[in-house]
């Protein structure tokens, strides 16, 4: 108790710091998982993607990241043993956001896929398992948790599969493809307006002091997909055909109205992203500040505060323009099978299933799911040829991520309880 | 400091340009053909080693093609269509250049008379099995369409008929080749056994053209059957 009265503002500051570190990582990193399919399509320029990440990660984030939060701050761990000693759990989080941190940086630099979620929830394990014991982790959770990140790529995957289906069957082998796309084109970016807002809503603005029924939720949703429809239809009817040229030039017409769409899923995306992995990124510089609030009493029930997740917005965005440009750039460069419906498909799908999941409160990887939304894609024919080997590779950074986050988080959280404990 | 994304190793390189390429060259090279034979029919040496060397330095050409192509497209490599059939078609593309190389080879290695009676239905059979090659390179052209369309729909029906049409031609060349045969046969006391059996051995050679451009075509329906 001692400790968080007299030090309470260094550990604010220091989880401030933290959080900001742990932020930055995912924008040098993470940001380039969530858009790489949109800029490796060619549809949109690597500046366009950083400016549309820059404004819907931070909106993503400061709109919608307050659900997420909850599973890491509270699902995770049981505190209630070392109620007496708050601090514990102040420095757990503070290990945890850091481990967190260092491990997404040396991995931005090595360049493996590591996932931002996994990094924080095996950070906020190996602190629990090493300071309070390995019953303070609540297991049964964590299950769950492992569950979703198998069944959030899997439903990634089918939505894509079926968006990618579809596209093939109205578009692709229609009489006149181009003439098909432009008249589907507004549908498809209606889908990505309607859903991503309808969820978003569903998940309440609470924080915001917004708050809808179901029908209002519903009507408010359709309102926006009809108006980002609208500004698709513009975009894509700006897209001219000569009509006497042959079929070739007619599938490759198609791919042409579907660049200008790329930007709708590019800005769903970074919502998503940034509704997702920015929440589980500032999580436990919530919890610290929730206890610090509190003069050390855990809690039950935290109000997100909206700065923490605007400061994770921010943090993504330094960590973009700092160092996430590079990655970014070395995407828009290679040469890619992907095309602009294809990348559509995917990214939409992925888009989709995150905001789905962190709904449920279950902290998702985005990095899990657009593998898995490229995977469906690939289902249906999409890809000219996508390398199996690199999943392998992937699913063994996933891996080694939870028990790498969690020694690292062990080993911070003793160097700062010897720091501050006198 | 390696600046590399994960999720874009995902997507390998992809086989159908290349396969392309690879297919224009092997239809260049059997396209030199009839200039090695009016060249022959001349009795210019110098203009039969110039066609000679240009169809060894294409089917060169095409071999690199296809060693790259075979390196990018490891067991690992997820693709909308079966990697032996499109492994096995790109081996057929490439026994299309190989037997144009083996004629020209035959051309320089041994003095190659022809009876004049011969030679024009020779001229004639060669350009129809070069025209079957010609039909397999625009069938291989409509392979972007085709990945893009994932490989169904009235693209695909198009393609089919294409292959049809290509089935047909190397029909009729299988017909031809026996005429010209005959006819060698007919004047084999004028050039001798030994060029008689090479030239038979030459025609069997133009005739596999059309016949490696028909298995390839058909090896095609298997990429749009799934």
């Amino acid at each position: 108790m001692d400790i968080i009265a007299t030090y309470g503002t260094h550990l604010l500051v220091l989880a401030i710091i933290f959080g900001v570190f742990m932020t930055w990582g995912i924008g040098a990193n993470d940001v380039a998982n969530a858009l790489g399919t949109s800029v490796g399509s060619g549809a949109i320029t690597v500046r366009t993607a950083i400016i549309v990440a820059a404004i819907f990660e931070f909106a993503g984030a400061a709109l919608a990241g307050g659900n997420v939060t909850k599973t890491i701050r509270k699902g995770i761990i049981d505190p209630s043993q070392i109620a007496d000693r708050p601090e514990i759990l102040v420095f757990g989080m503070l290990a945890a956001l850091l481990a967190a941190g260092c491990w997404l940086a040396i991995a931005s630099v090595k360049g493996w896929p590591v996932s931002t979620t996994h990094s924080i929830v095996g950070a906020i394990v190996g602190f629990a398992v090493a300071g309070i014991g390995v019953d303070a982790v609540n297991w049964g959770k964590i299950s769950q948790i492992v569950a979703s990140w198998v069944v959030s790529p899997a439903l990634g995957g089918g939505i894509a599969f079926m968006l990618m289906m579809s596209i093939q069957h109205l578009i692709m082998n229609a009489d006149k493809p181009f003439k098909a796309a432009v008249k589907w084109a507004p549908m498809y970016i209606f889908l990505v307006g309607f859903v991503i807002s309808l969820v978003t809503l569903f998940k309440g603005l609470k924080h915001l002091k917004i708050e809808l029924g179901i029908g209002e939720s519903f009507l408010v949703a359709a309102i926006i997909g009809v108006i980002v429809a609208l500004i698709g239809k513009w975009a894509v009817n700006r897209v001219t055909f000569d009509e006497t040229e042959d079929k070739k030039s007619h599938i490759a017409s198609v791919e042409r109205v579907f660049a200008p769409m790329i930007i709708f899923t590019a800005c769903a995306m970074a919502f998503a992203h940034g509704s997702n992995d920015v929440a589980n990124g500032v999580g436990p510089l919530a919890a610290v500040y929730g206890l610090i609030q509190s003069g050390g009493e855990i809690t039950q029930k935290l109000a997100m505060p909206i700065w923490i997740l605007a400061l994770g917005g921010a943090g993504i965005v330094l960590g973009l323009t700092t160092y996430g440009y590079r990655v970014m750039r070395t995407i828009g460069t290679k040469i890619t099978s992907l095309t602009p419906t294809s990348g559509f498909c995917a990214t939409v799908a992925a888009a989709i299933t995150v905001v789905l999941a962190s709904r449920t409160a279950m902290p998702v990887s985005t990095t899990h799911i657009a593998v898995g939304a490229v995977m469906g894609v690939g289902l249906a024919r999409g890809f000219a040829a996508l390398d199996i080997r690199v999943i392998g590779k992937i699913i063994v950074s996933w891996v080694v991520t939870l028990p790498a986050g969690g020694i690292l988080a062990a080993l911070f959280f003793f160097m700062l309880k010897g720091m501050f404990t006198p | 400091m390696v600046v590399s994304n994960p999720l874009m190793q995902l997507f390998g390189q992809s086989p159908f340009k290349p396969m392309q390429e690879h297919v224009r060259v092997a239809i260049d090279c059997a396209n030199q053909v009839p200039n090695l034979f009016e060249a022959v029919k001349a009795g210019d040496a110098a203009a039969v080693e110039a066609s000679r060397e240009k169809i060894y330095a294409l089917e060169n050409q095409a071999d690199e093609i296809k060693n790259e192509l075979r390196t990018h497209l490891p067991k690992s490599m997820f693709m909308p269509v079966d990697r032996r059939d499109l492994l096995e078609i790109l081996d057929l593309q490439d026994s299309i250049a190989d037997t144009a190389q083996d004629i020209a080879g035959m051309m320089v290695a041994r003095p190659m008379s022809l009876p004049d009676a011969v030679f024009e239905p020779l001229i004639e059979l060669t350009s129809q099995c070069i025209n079957a090659c010609n039909h397999l390179g625009q069938i291989m052209e409509k392979l972007d369409e085709l990945v893009e369309t994932g490989f169904r729909g009235p693209e695909s029906e198009k393609v089919m008929y294409m292959i049809d049409e290509l089935n047909k031609i190397e029909t009729g060349t299988d017909q031809q080749a026996i005429k010209v045969m005959r006819l060698l046969f007919e004047h084999e006391d004028e050039i001798g056994a030994v060029s008689t059996i090479m030239w038979d051995r030459v025609i069997h050679w133009i005739g596999d053209l059309a016949n490696f451009a028909e298995r390839a075509g058909n090896r095609h329906r298997l990429l749009l059957a799934q």
